[in-house]
């Protein structure tokens, strides 16, 4: 919808923009032999609730955000919004400036100046905003997702900015409101195969992997986790001939502190794989925030695939229960 | 052909066509790959063939790791080379104002870097593989002459566009980026253009890459001109 004086109605404004606000979906698909990584959403679950909450198309664009999310203003008639996640925000009515608290996994309805305040994500990462109705997106590769080291994607491959307007099409209101019960369960161990490296290092460094925690530190964001602890002793070579790499994949520098490669990830690289994290387990490893510990467990292929299988039908039972 | 297939992970087939890294093996990798790439399995998400190992990202929804190892093993290869690679001309601009590490290649190979640059841009260079950042070729084979090793501190901040050279291979910058590799260079070209959403990147695995040189005034107004 466009007013009389040309201005798109229906958007967000950005007041605060949050520490790494993104435009995501599904992620593209087949470009890793020209060095463009699938991105996509961070946390694949979290992100299919959002969308399933306000109606919408399983792969829409949604806003991700990390830590500290984004201050939105609402400006148009009205609209219908979700957020999942570990998340602390507020709703400010314009109406009454009561600042109302809001719960994940529910809708609220916006009218024209509210504003959405997203405080934090509790001891955790990643979250999502869905609103009813489509964002503007702009798409690279069939996928809007914004990834900041090749600049494609939404926004011209940007983090979302202070004064940015996010557009939105064809917004529809659900007047009643959808709830579901649903806590982030935090997971014990973060499940690994062994990786095509793994006898690069001594017995010790193998046994030290599977047995002690690591430290997430402060360098990790979407392309990588970086871990600290005891360092991983490689008795064959530190580098291996350059090669590809995919999400999960667990690297050990030559300085023996593991790298997870994470979404938006380079798409080759150089340092012996001692594993990798299951698929199963992807979702719950990048809501690791950082000063956390984690532990890795060794598992098979054949229990890595059932507990895919598993994992795929639990969220499957979670998108059900909301009508 | 492929000497040995493990799962990467649970949802990737890693390809391994054999330890020495030179034009053959990769040739194998690259027929292998464009194989691939033409008959555009649903269930296949991700190829990336590298200098030696093709690594085959596959959704776990839809098939697995035995059942996509079997069709990869019978898959049956076509010749297909000849129509999909292309020949790439890069314009390369060495001014000291771009050729970050002249002095220090001049010092390590004690050859002028007028003989350096002589040497390599004598020859046509062919790319193995295309990544780790969007766009960047790996590109060989440099002369024997004027191989060295990567610097002991890379760079934190690699300007776009920088030729760089290491070993056997030299490599493009298609965006700032931290970096190891020796600075000869500079195009103004952008090597990887999302404006052209069909190929974004300008070179891909298996094309022919030859660089001519160029003045500095040349490089200044390129993007202007075009």
């Amino acid at each position: 919808m466009t007013t009389k004086d040309g201005m798109k109605e229906n958007n967000f404004e950005v007041i605060r923009p949050g520490i790494n606000t993104t435009y995501q979906d599904f992620g593209r698909k087949n470009l890793y032999h020209i060095g463009v990584p699938f991105s996509g959403a961070m946390d694949n679950r979290n992100y299919l609730i959002s969308n399933k909450l306000v109606n919408n198309k399983m792969n829409s664009a949604v806003i991700e955000f990390a830590y500290q999310g984004p201050m939105l203003k609402f400006n148009g008639e009205s609209a219908t919004f979700a957020i999942t996640g570990d998340v602390n925000f507020n709703i400010k009515r314009k109406k009454n400036l009561i600042l109302e608290k809001g719960n994940s996994y529910q809708t609220y309805n916006l009218k024209s100046g509210d504003e959405i305040d997203i405080l934090s994500t509790n001891r955790s990462v990643y979250g999502y905003l869905a609103i009813a109705g489509n964002i503007d997106v702009k798409l690279f590769g069939n996928s809007c997702s914004t990834n900041t080291k090749a600049k494609i994607g939404s926004n011209d491959g940007e983090k979302i900015k202070k004064g940015d307007k996010i557009f939105f099409s064809n917004l529809s209101n659900i007047t009643q409101i959808k709830k579901l019960k649903y806590i982030n369960t935090k997971i014990e161990q973060i499940r690994v195969i062994r990786g095509t490296n793994y006898n690069y290092f001594s017995k010790e460094s193998k046994n030290i992997f599977f047995k002690n925690e690591f430290n997430v530190t402060k360098l990790t964001d979407r392309m990588g986790m970086r871990l600290e602890g005891n360092k991983i002793k490689n008795i064959v070579d530190t580098n291996i001939k350059s090669e590809g790499l995919i999400k999960g994949t667990i690297q050990i520098p030559a300085d023996g502190n593991p790298i997870i490669m994470l979404s938006d990830h380079g798409t080759i690289g150089g340092y012996p794989k001692i594993g990798v994290v299951i698929s199963a387990d992807y979702d719950k490893l990048v809501q690791i925030a950082p000063s956390s510990k984690i532990k890795f467990k060794e598992v098979s292929l054949s229990d890595a695939e059932k507990l895919y299988k598993f994992y795929n039908l639990e969220t499957q039972n979670i998108l059900n229960q909301i009508s | 052909m492929i000497k040995n297939i493990t799962n990467l992970g649970d949802a990737a087939l890693y390809c391994d066509f054999g330890q020495e890294v030179n034009r053959a093996t990769n040739l194998n990798v690259i027929n292998f790959f464009n194989n691939l790439r033409d008959k555009n399995f649903s269930e296949i998400t991700n190829i990336s063939p590298s200098y030696n190992k093709l690594i085959i990202s596959f959704d776990l929804n839809l098939t697995n790791f035995e059942k996509i190892k079997k069709k990869i093993l019978n898959l049956e290869l076509k010749k297909l080379n000849n129509q999909i690679n292309k020949n790439v001309k890069i314009p390369v601009c060495c001014d000291e104002k771009y050729s970050l590490d002249s002095k220090r290649v001049e010092a390590k190979l004690k050859i002028s870097f007028e003989k350096i640059l002589e040497n390599f841009f004598s020859k046509d260079y062919f790319c193995y593989m295309t990544g780790f950042i969007a766009g960047m070729p790996f590109l060989g084979d440099i002369n024997q002459e004027i191989r060295l090793n990567r610097l002991e501190t890379p760079r934190v901040k690699v300007p776009k566009g920088s030729i760089g050279i290491t070993e056997q291979f030299c490599n493009i910058y298609t965006f700032e980026s931290p970096g190891g590799w020796n600075i000869i260079g500079n195009t103004p070209i952008n090597i990887f253009n999302k404006e052209n959403s069909k190929n974004p990147a300008v070179i891909n695995p298996g094309d022919k890459v030859n660089f001519y040189k160029i003045s500095i005034d040349d490089h200044k107004g390129w993007n202007e001109r075009k």
